[in-house]
């Protein structure tokens, strides 16, 4: 089949018929492998040679990354605090006016043993009827009453797994159902409308991350366009010497994981530098609050994953735009009338 | 090698660029198609390039019927063919060397392979010395015959040109057909669109004439493969 003008070059041809053959398939590798990385090089060599537009579109991307980025972060930090509100919750279980002081005793005993309870403490009534006196300032009119009119009370902190939301309000069901409690007040409200809000807020969030995911998708797709149409000669002949579709597509696809990866970084760099802007002023804020609450910056990980979905998001763009507009040009209309 | 059975091409109800084309073209051989102006010339390559399919008929090509070849296997029966036009079709943003390449990087071929195979093929063009170069800077007929050089380059049984000589003096374009009769003699079947009637007659070899699609001269093949009118 292989023909050649002139022998000399056949005998050559011959040669490396007899070496390649050895292992062909591992030579088959090898140059895909150098292809893949001349490709990866050109389609970045490419980019520098604009430096100013490619420049833009890293910034257009590294905004729409970094905003949600930037909030799941807040979200997370928020979060954070909410944990530390929740260490903090301690559920409350008043006995029955009836129960004896060795029966809430009995019972605190059997309390205690659950794996959910880190600390228990017993307020008996007259204790309590003390505290009561000392900090409310009604000590005339308590003197009036007949008899205490206080339970005795159990103090009751739950084990660090056991401080959700859920975990909290499964612990009260449990102590409401011992015999002799008459409530158990937990002040959860508040906890659950914190956690309502930041899931809510988690929510929007995730909504906001996917439709600039969605905008960062497009916007790699119009660019890589553009691209496709100032190499539209190149598909071309690519095309007519016998290129496939893999083949013509695979420059625009780096195209779009290197413009992902621009993004990626500047994004990283945006929100180092609004961390850095806001911590001072936040601290300030937290030290007011006398809270430890404090911005948390990506860590390494989180940087690495954004970097990683910034290339991904480049590479479905351009995949959005070869998809498109590369199966349009066809050959046919290079050889004229 | 080359082979239309009946082959109609037509483009809508009212434009027929072809009408049951009947010819074969052996191995090795060298033959021109030529016609008048939209005579079908240039469908007639592009169906063998399945760049178009043909509405009726059967197009061959080594021994492959194109007509239900699937998308995506046209690009390996492009690799078998090489096709040199009339403006070339060169890329100005790289090296001649590099335009040359351009088969062999399509084929995954190594870079060490693609080097000795670009300079072997430049070699027989004589341009050795301008891999370098880019193709802006050469003349009118070096730009051509970078073009061979790059149909050429994975040695395809198959050479195609469409009016390789449309731009080129009478000097120049001896030299390219003397290019392509060598090609013809190591085995290569070449097909030439051309209307330059001189040169076709001072070729002296088979020439196939379309008229308003029909094939109205040099539809049998003949023996030796010259001779033809």
């Amino acid at each position: 089949m292989a023909a050649d003008p002139s022998p000399k070059p056949r005998k050559a041809d011959a040669e490396r018929g007899a070496k390649t053959s050895r292992s062909p398939w591992r030579e088959q590798a090898e140059s895909y492998f150098i292809h893949h990385r001349k490709v990866a090089r050109d389609s970045a060599v490419r980019m520098w040679r604009t430096p100013v537009a490619s420049l833009m579109t890293w910034t257009v991307m590294g905004v729409a990354l970094a905003l949600p980025v930037a909030l799941l972060l807040l979200l997370a930090s928020l979060q954070g605090v909410s944990a530390g509100w929740e260490s903090s919750a301690r559920v409350t279980a008043y006995m029955k006016m009836s129960a004896s002081l060795e029966q809430t005793q009995a019972l605190a005993g059997e309390i205690g043993g659950d794996g959910r309870v880190a600390e228990l403490e017993l307020i008996d009534r007259d204790r309590a009827l003390a505290e009561f006196r000392a900090s409310s300032g009604l000590d005339d009119a308590l003197d009036y009453l007949e008899e205490n009119p206080l339970p005795h009370t159990l103090l009751v902190t739950p084990e660090e797994s056991a401080r959700s939301a859920d975990g909290v309000a499964a612990l009260v069901t449990f102590i409401e159902g011992m015999e002799g409690v008459e409530r158990v007040q937990v002040d959860l409200g508040w906890l659950q409308r914190l956690n309502a809000m930041t899931d809510l807020l988690a929510r929007a969030v995730w909504a906001l991350a996917i439709l600039l995911a969605a905008a960062v998708v497009l916007v790699i797709g119009n660019t890589v366009r553009l691209s496709i149409e100032s190499r539209r000669d190149e598909i071309l002949v690519a095309k007519l010497v016998g290129g496939t579709d893999s083949f013509v597509r695979r420059p625009f696809l780096y195209t779009g994981a290197w413009f992902g990866l621009g993004g990626g970084a500047v994004a990283l760099i945006l929100l180092q530098l609004s961390l850095w802007w806001l911590s001072g002023p936040v601290e300030r804020l937290a030290g007011l609050y006398r809270s430890d609450f404090s911005l948390n910056g990506l860590s390494f990980d989180g940087a690495f994953a954004l970097i990683i979905v910034a290339m991904l998001l480049g590479w479905l763009g351009a995949w959005v735009a070869v998809k498109r507009h590369l199966d349009d040009i066809e050959p046919g209309e290079i050889a004229g009338g | 090698m080359i082979e239309f059975r009946q082959v109609t091409k037509r483009y809508d109800s009212d434009h027929t660029a072809l009408r049951q084309v009947n010819f074969h073209l052996a191995r090795g051989e060298l033959a021109f198609l030529t016609g008048h102006s939209g005579a079908g010339k240039s469908t007639l390559l592009k169906l063998l390039m399945v760049m178009e399919r043909p509405s009726a008929g059967e197009v061959v090509v080594g021994g492959q019927i194109l007509n239900s070849l699937p998308r995506r296997q046209i690009p390996y029966i492009r690799r078998h063919i090489g096709v040199v036009f009339q403006n070339h079709q060169l890329l100005f943003d790289r090296t001649v060397f590099n335009n040359v390449a351009m088969p062999l990087e399509v084929m995954g071929a190594t870079p060490r392979d693609v080097g000795r195979r670009v300079r072997a093929a430049l070699d027989k063009v004589g341009l050795l010395n301008k891999e370098k170069m880019n193709p802006l800077q050469l003349s009118g007929g070096e730009q051509q015959r970078v073009g061979i050089a790059r149909a050429v380059v994975n040695k395809p049984p198959l050479l195609l040109a469409d009016e390789p000589t449309g731009n080129l003096d009478p000097k120049l374009s001896a030299d390219i057909m003397n290019l392509f009769a060598q090609f013809s003699q190591v085995g290569v079947t070449v097909l030439i669109a051309s209307h330059d009637l001189a040169l076709i007659n001072e070729m002296n070899r088979r020439t196939l004439t379309l008229d308003h699609g029909n094939l109205i001269a040099g539809g049998n093949p003949l023996q030796g493969g010259a001779g033809g009118r």
